[in-house]
């Protein structure tokens, strides 16, 4: 089992509105995957359809090689953070964990209380009264104790103050490192995922616009600027992102595979911000932009 | 799951057992009591504890309601409203599981209870009962027997579907105004034909028809002159209809009457309606006697009418009735949770 998510034209309509269109994804597995876009992008929509909370309206999604919440072992395999961290309000954190242990057969007792304790959280306080950050640690707790293949977090961190924020993403990265699993969060914030993820997914306007291997990403993407002037002209290989000029100047971000050696650019690095802001960008201000670069079908 | 379900309507169904048991410890103070009069002095049963008798046929109403307005309507909608649906949804228990145990325990719980509180009240109310010998009557058949458990899973099922298509518990809750026009549906249009009524004729007389306490009623209107009976109240059976018609079934005509009883049709000005013929009237008004008793020389009685001993086949009848309507809500919403949610 190499593919985490697998999807092919994968859309979800309400209505005419299509939340998700066309997007066709090979997610590995073994990856911390950053689900990437602006508020209203298709984000939760895409998790919710891997988790089965969703069924497709067209094409098709495989998570693990099965068809999302088709059996009770598929579920199994999957822990799921949902947005806002819902949690029975008036049950108290030793309520969650036995909630935890009816329903999942895989229940890791020793792991879940062991984190609890870790976390400094009274197992008989209401969690009504938790604060975001130990509501969400509760969340992430009940979903890695079911001891999931592949973790699914949908914003976990939106809510979360700076502290409370790098705490959520240590434990991560701690139960990535002690378990192995796979995993797939979304922000629509790149810098909450930077130093975390090493896959990157890009969704704007309900369609991909790109997805792949972060250094993968990085290597291939570069600013050039070069003095403006008639008659310059790009190779047509080379993918344009984004393209900027003012009257003395041309500044673009372009996609190529191999280092751009040609002397009349001037080429620099991007960092991940730059690259998902010129994708997002790129989405918003053209509609009839070119097919999206980076999805593997 | 049980032990999931229970701890999330563990509150709830503590508050359902401790209400039923205030009002049994309060029937139990009361019931002996009650039970003496009705041995010494029968008659006085409908003055002794009237407000406790108004307030448990009251309850006796709504409790089945309750429990689609407590533990149906919240059963899917709080989880639908509150989002933590995609933390039940997303464990190792299918959805499908999910909702057959809660539907299952929750459900047939609460109309348990519902049967309990009937239970225990039809104890206290038993000397009413029998004295009145009402029980067939549509005001009292729902509040006794078995019914009560059928109403219940209804409107707990109602409640459930409801909640799942609203996915908030309040609007849910008022699926309450749905459950009320089913009710009054069954008994006004379905509950008279589970079994073709009976038919009995007799001869037209004041006061003492063969099932007593059938009165008369002479008015004119519009459309002319008409004479019509009352129900008919039969000990324990449900009067349909009391109709007055001559051989070939034809009631009696505006000219026949003005001939028979020209008494209600002299130059009496402004009297459009002259009623008589209760028990209490019957010989005081001569002029309905003489009216009645030249209307039977063409015209007999003819009852339409529920027999006392098909009380419990209907009572039957009518539990299978909304226990089918709830079972196939709580296939819709199974249904709905399985493959329509999204």
């Amino acid at each position: 089992m190499t593919v985490a998510i697998e999807t092919a034209d994968l859309t979800k309509r309400y209505g005419r509105r299509a939340a998700l269109a066309e997007c066709t994804l090979s997610i590995p597995t073994g990856r911390i995957v950053g689900l990437v876009g602006p508020n209203g992008a298709g984000k939760t929509t895409l998790l919710h359809l891997a988790v089965g909370l969703l069924e497709p309206s067209a094409g098709s999604i495989e998570v693990l090689g099965h068809r999302p919440a088709e059996g009770p072992e598929q579920l199994a395999r999957v822990g799921f953070v949902a947005q806002n961290t819902p949690i029975y309000t008036g049950m108290s954190v030793a309520d969650h964990l036995r909630f935890g242990s009816w329903t999942n057969p895989n229940w890791d007792e020793a792991l879940a209380s062991g984190r609890i304790e870790l976390l400094g959280l009274d197992p008989k306080q209401k969690t009504g009264s938790l604060s975001g950050g130990q509501r969400a640690q509760l969340a992430l707790t009940l979903a890695i104790a079911k001891r999931p293949e592949l973790l699914i977090l949908d914003e976990p961190v939106a809510s979360l103050d700076p502290l409370a924020r790098r705490e959520f993403l240590q434990a991560l990265m701690a139960v990535v490192v002690d378990h192995g699993v796979s995993v797939v969060l979304s922000s629509h914030l790149v810098a909450d995922l930077e130093r975390v993820c090493d896959y990157l997914v890009v969704l704007v306007a309900s369609r991909v616009a790109v997805a792949g291997d972060i250094d993968e990403l990085l290597a291939t993407h570069h600013r050039l600027s070069a003095r403006r002037r008639d008659g310059l002209r790009l190779p047509s290989d080379w993918g344009v992102i984004e393209q900027s000029d003012t009257d003395r100047q041309s500044t673009m971000i372009v996609r190529h595979e191999e280092p751009i050696l040609d002397p009349a650019w001037t080429v620099e690095q991007l960092d991940l911000e730059d690259l998902v802001l010129a994708y997002m960008s790129r989405a918003r201000g053209d509609q009839n932009a070119p097919t999206p670069v980076g999805v593997r079908s | 799951m049980i032990r999931l379900t229970w701890r999330q309507f563990r509150t709830e169904a503590i508050i359902g057992i401790g209400a039923v048991m205030v009002v049994a410890v309060v029937l139990a103070i009361t019931g002996p009591h009650l039970i003496s009069v009705y041995r010494t002095a029968p008659d006085q049963l409908t003055s002794t504890y009237p407000t406790l008798q108004t307030g448990l046929g009251v309850l006796l109403v709504v409790v089945p309601a309750l429990t689609g307005v407590f533990f149906g309507a919240p059963l899917i909608a709080r989880e639908l409203e509150t989002g933590t649906y995609r933390l039940a949804w997303t464990q190792s228990v299918t959805r499908l599981r999910w909702a057959v145990v809660k539907l299952a325990f929750v459900g047939l719980a609460s109309s348990l209870l519902a049967e309990v509180f009937s239970l225990v009240a039809a104890w206290w109310a038993n000397p009413i009962d029998i004295t009145n010998a009402t029980r067939f009557d549509p005001a009292n058949f729902g509040m006794l027997g078995i019914v009560p458990f059928g109403y219940a899973l209804f409107a707990f099922a109602l409640g459930a579907t409801t909640g799942l298509l609203f996915r908030k518990t309040l609007p849910a809750m008022a699926t309450l105004v749905g459950y009320v026009g089913v009710r009054y549906l069954v008994t006004f249009l379905v509950r008279p034909h589970f079994e073709a009524p009976l038919h009995e004729t007799s001869a037209l007389k004041m006061a003492n028809s063969p099932t007593s306490g059938v009165g008369f009623n002479f008015s004119r209107g519009s459309s002319g002159l008409s004479l019509t009976a009352q129900n008919p109240n039969i000990p324990n059976g449900w009067g349909l209809s009391a109709q007055i018609v001559d051989k070939s079934g034809h009631e009696p005509t505006s000219a026949f009457l003005s001939r028979a009883c020209p008494q209600f049709t002299g130059p009496v000005q402004g009297v459009g309606r002259l009623a008589g013929g209760s028990h209490a009237q019957a010989g005081t008004n001569g002029n309905m006697q003489t009216c009645i008793e030249s209307v039977a020389t063409k015209f007999h009685l003819l009852l339409t009418y529920q027999p006392a001993n098909r009380y419990w086949p209907f009572q039957i009848y009518e539990t299978a009735l909304f226990v089918v309507l709830g079972l196939a809500l709580a296939g819709l919403t199974l249904w709905w949770v399985r493959r329509r949610f999204a």
